[in-house]
């Protein structure tokens, strides 16, 4: 590995993988280093118990792009879903479930008037997604530059907006930077049925459903369906693990080296330019460029160094809002757990539990101050109903998000971890008696462990809240939003840039067409 | 009937706005004009007694300013020179114990944010003292260094002691071996049971000390001060005389000849250091420090703006006057001005448009002036001068000689 690359990639999450294809595909030669034993980030799968697997972190996908499937042949490469266009089931404690399609709601108890609003409010905020979305495939403009690429971009945004018409164009005015249970309120009746659309929008993030700002995160979660005729929902067969094991056959198929299992310790700085990296066993591998698909913090502040880089510029890094606030939990389970109303049949969907915005409101509260909630909100998934390779025959793994578990528990988790997991079964409980018994298996991941586990600063699998204050043109920060960074030569490819969180894939691809156009060709 | 108020009352009724320095009984006693301003939110001398005597006291014989509200921060930790490094934009490798360094430091930008001195005080041990409060920035600089950050303001009072005879008044103090210490150096001197540190720097341009101890001895200080002094002409004087004093010497002041970048509220307003003729202390030879890539890429580009001093025809001040080019076009603006008695020239200190200012360059000063309810308008000419308007010899002798 004494060797020179053109390009060493810090990370080998899935952006990292895609960023790297797409240079090794232009002729670049490139060297992923990776931390972790395997590649994937916070796609992976992995074993919990033995003979149980699961998508350790992220574990449904939303939102990779068909233009980077197609791009980097990753059906060729093995990606295959085992389930697609998953329903959402709003889960009821007392069993009268619904079922929420792309365009319909099935169940009892819904108003007329619901099941009529349900499909235009939908097909709404969609139209308003397909002008977040028409800036995804492109880097951000800086404001108040003269670059023509800048204004250019600008000016389609506005163009974008214009055309959605006058009415389109004040109705996304007026809700664009409310919060999602006010729309929601306005919108619709049945409780069950806002709260597990309230809950699409603080997925994963610092946010209740009365929280500003909501209405951008429900829009930016919808851009998946605008790539699929249902939900956009899938599973992969294998879990997360096989996107990015497809993004790694991909790569090294173009040529790309990945080592793994070699934590990077630092980017090694010639003044101010990167000239490669020094990994933890003090191997120092040169690279003209260096790529991190770390998160923004970890890429500044630990890996370059906060005296490495201007104040400004630090303090802004220093100032990124990224405190995780999502668990996961992971049940290994000797058979198929039984919900309440549920037919077996759905048992493979996506199931919420999120009975009412207020609901969901009061478990965020309970964690602005530090706490875990007490009555938490959840998505739940049973990939092995669609996949067999996940546990043994007959026996189950369930995957859940939990919310919500902030990074900094005022008692701390090693106090408190096996009391939230408990809590947890307890609620699962009410809604599938039994299940407990059920449990072969069982493991939480606090935002810590997920900081630890994945090496994401604050545990926030988006590298920071998708909000207006963190997107776009400021998404990480401004000076680094156009995945060139204040270090010459230093590139941010990951979750922390432009268009941000999720498996999503086009914050690798925008980097690497970025570095196409800034870097001289290899 | 209610009893007079005592001093520390007023203070503390004066709390709301300015403090009183450790200074104060002593400056309000030999304050005949009742001139005074708010400073760093204290209260200081505007003026003594008359200008003339308090400028001719800098120049001819001693004369005492108290800048105790100056702010002030302890640098402490190993990385300290590491820091001060990435904060400056000046290599700081020279500043060894016992010494003291003129520093500019920008934000990201390269708008200088202030300028300043730094005391190299003892080993891990630093003190910046400037104009403008800076802890917030001085706090995020500090990220990833092993160092501290204290504000020492308060706790530190501070004389200036300026003039020919400052070295035989602060000898006639018992301050032995004064007249040893080199200009930026700095050292340590028993006083009152406390230890008075003493650096050979200033505003004046001329022989001259700073004085700083504990807020407690000050008074104290200040009288063995002016009892030694007696002899050698001493008096106190107040901001308008030193102004006079650093116009001559053609030192800049923040918030006169640069806004404070941190102050900005429209930031292509502000001024690199070499749009303020301080690029002698800008060292792109060290790998990083605050404002390093603007500044590279101004050196590229050209700067905006150039400092220039100026000489102009006759004897009416040029305060905030319009500087225009050979065409009528106005060029730039006057930042600082005043007669110098000791150049005996009609002095400014000038920021002007880029390129003006070249050696042949017209340039003249719309000087607006009243006499007697009749506003005149005159377009005095202008010449750049390179140098400062008044430097002594005396201002680097060691030891000075004797006045």
């Amino acid at each position: 590995m004494s060797k020179r690359y053109d390009v060493i990639i810090v990370g080998a999450g899935h952006n990292g993988l895609v960023c790297a294809t797409y240079l090794a595909l232009a002729g670049y030669s490139v060297l992923v280093v990776e931390a972790n034993e395997r590649v994937g980030g916070a796609a992976i799968t992995r074993e919990f118990a033995p003979g149980y697997s699961v998508s350790a972190c992220a574990h449904l996908l939303f939102l990779l792009h068909p233009k980077i499937v197609a791009d980097l042949s990753l059906e060729r490469h093995g990606l295959k879903p085992a389930a697609t266009d998953l329903h959402t089931v709003a889960l009821a404690a007392d069993g009268a479930h619904l079922t929420l399609t792309a365009d319909a709601i099935d169940g009892n108890g819904v108003s007329t008037g619901d099941r009529a609003a349900y499909p235009l409010f939908l097909n709404k905020l969609r139209r308003f997604a397909g002008v977040l979305q028409k800036t995804f495939m492109t880097r951000p403009p800086r404001l108040a530059h003269k670059s023509m690429a800048d204004l250019t971009a600008l000016a389609k945004l506005g163009l974008s907006l214009r055309l959605l018409g006058r009415d389109d164009m004040r109705e996304l005015l007026r809700i664009g930077a409310i919060n999602i249970h006010d729309v929601l309120q306005e919108t619709f009746e049945n409780d069950l049925l806002k709260g597990a659309m309230g809950f699409d929008a603080v997925s994963g993030g610092n946010l209740g459903p009365r929280s500003p700002n909501t209405v951008l995160t429900c829009l930016y979660r919808l851009t998946g369906q605008l790539n699929s005729k249902g939900s956009g929902i899938s599973i992969p067969a294998g879990g997360m693990g096989a996107v990015t094991g497809s993004l790694r056959a991909g790569a090294e198929a173009a040529g790309v080296e990945i080592v793994t299992g070699t934590p990077v310790k630092r980017i090694l700085l010639d003044r101010d330019r990167a000239t490669g990296v020094e990994t933890s066993d003090g191997e120092r591998i040169s690279g003209a460029i260096v790529v991190s698909n770390a998160d923004p913090k970890t890429t500044f502040m630990k890996l370059v160094g906060a005296r490495n880089i201007e104040t400004g510029f630090a303090r802004r890094i220093d100032n990124i809002r990224m405190q995780g606030k999502a668990a996961k939990l992971h049940l290994a389970l000797d058979g198929p757990p039984t919900f309440r109303g549920l037919e077996q049949t759905q048992l493979g969907q996506r199931l919420v539990i999120a009975p009412s915005l207020n609901y969901v409101e009061r478990a965020f509260d309970c964690s602005k101050y530090g706490e875990y909630s007490n009555q938490p909100t959840m998505e739940i998934n049973i990939p092995s109903v669609h996949d067999d390779s996940l546990a043994p025959k007959g026996k189950h793994v369930l995957s859940a998000i939990i919310q919500y578990a902030p990074y900094n528990l005022r008692a701390g988790w090693d106090a408190e971890r096996a009391a939230f997991k408990q809590l947890i079964i307890d609620k699962l409980a009410e809604y599938a008696p039994g299940i407990e018994e059920r449990i072969i298996a069982s493991e939480l991941l606090t935002p810590p462990d997920i900081e630890k586990e994945f090496n994401i600063h604050g545990g926030h699998w988006h590298h920071g809240e998708c909000s207006p204050d963190q997107f776009m043109m400021l998404r990480p920060t401004p000076g680094a939003a156009q995945y060139a960074t204040p270090v010459a030569g230093l590139y941010l490819c990951g979750a922390g840039s432009h268009p941000g969180g999720g498996v999503l894939g086009l914050a690798g691809r925008n980097a690497s067409t970025e570095i196409l156009k800034r870097e001289k060709t290899p | 009937m209610t009893a007079p108020m005592t001093e520390p009352m007023i203070a503390r009724a004066a709390d709301k706005r300015v403090l009183p320095t450790p200074f104060h009984a002593r400056a309000s006693a030999l304050c005949q004009t009742n001139c005074w301003s708010s400073w760093n939110a204290y209260t200081v001398v505007d003026l003594y007694s008359t200008l003339e005597d308090e400028y001719f006291a800098i120049r001819n014989a001693t004369a005492a300013f108290d800048l105790t509200p100056m702010a002030k921060y302890r640098i402490s930790g190993k990385d300290g020179l590491a820091y001060l490094d990435k904060l400056m934009t000046r290599k700081m490798g020279k500043l060894t114990p016992g010494r003291v360094m003129y520093a500019a430091w920008c934000n990201d930008r390269g708008h200088v944010l202030d300028d300043g001195t730094v005391f190299h005080l003892d080993k891990n041990h630093w003190r910046l003292c400037s104009q403008e409060r800076h802890l917030d920035w001085l706090l995020a600089t500090a990220m990833g260094f092993d160092v501290e950050i204290h504000d020492e303001s308060a706790e530190v009072a501070g004389l200036a002691v300026q003039g020919p005879t400052s070295c035989r008044t602060l000898k006639a103090m018992n301050l032995e071996g004064i007249e040893n210490l080199k200009p930026f150096q700095l050292r340590y001197f028993p006083f009152d049971d406390t230890e008075l540190l003493v650096s050979r720097t200033g505003f004046t341009g001329d022989l001259g000390y700073e004085l700083w101890i504990e807020p407690a001895h000050a008074e104290k200080l200040w009288d063995a001060l002016f009892i030694a002094g007696k002899p050698h002409g001493i008096l106190p004087n107040g901001g308008q005389a030193l102004d006079m004093a650093r116009i001559e010497a053609g030192f800049i002041q923040a918030g006169v000849e640069f806004v404070p970048a941190a102050e900005l509220v429209r930031p292509d307003r502000g001024r690199s250091p070499f749009e303020l003729g301080l690029g002698w202390l800008v060292h792109f030879d060290k790998p990083i420090f605050n404002g390093r890539r603007a500044l590279l890429e101004e050196r590229e580009k050209g700067s905006r703006y150039r400092f220039v001093r100026l000489d102009i025809d006759g004897n009416k001040p040029g305060n905030e006057a319009f500087i225009y080019n050979g065409k009528k076009e106005i060029v730039g603006h006057i930042t600082s001005a005043t007669w110098s008695p000791s150049a005996k020239m009609n002095i400014a200190l000038a920021s002007l448009k880029m390129p003006w200012g070249r050696p042949g360059d017209e340039l003249y000063a719309e000087i607006y002036y009243n006499r007697e309810l009749q506003w005149n308008r005159l377009m005095a000419r202008c010449k750049v001068v390179n140098d400062a308007f008044f430097a002594p010899p005396r201002r680097r002798e060691t030891p000075p000689r004797d006045y």
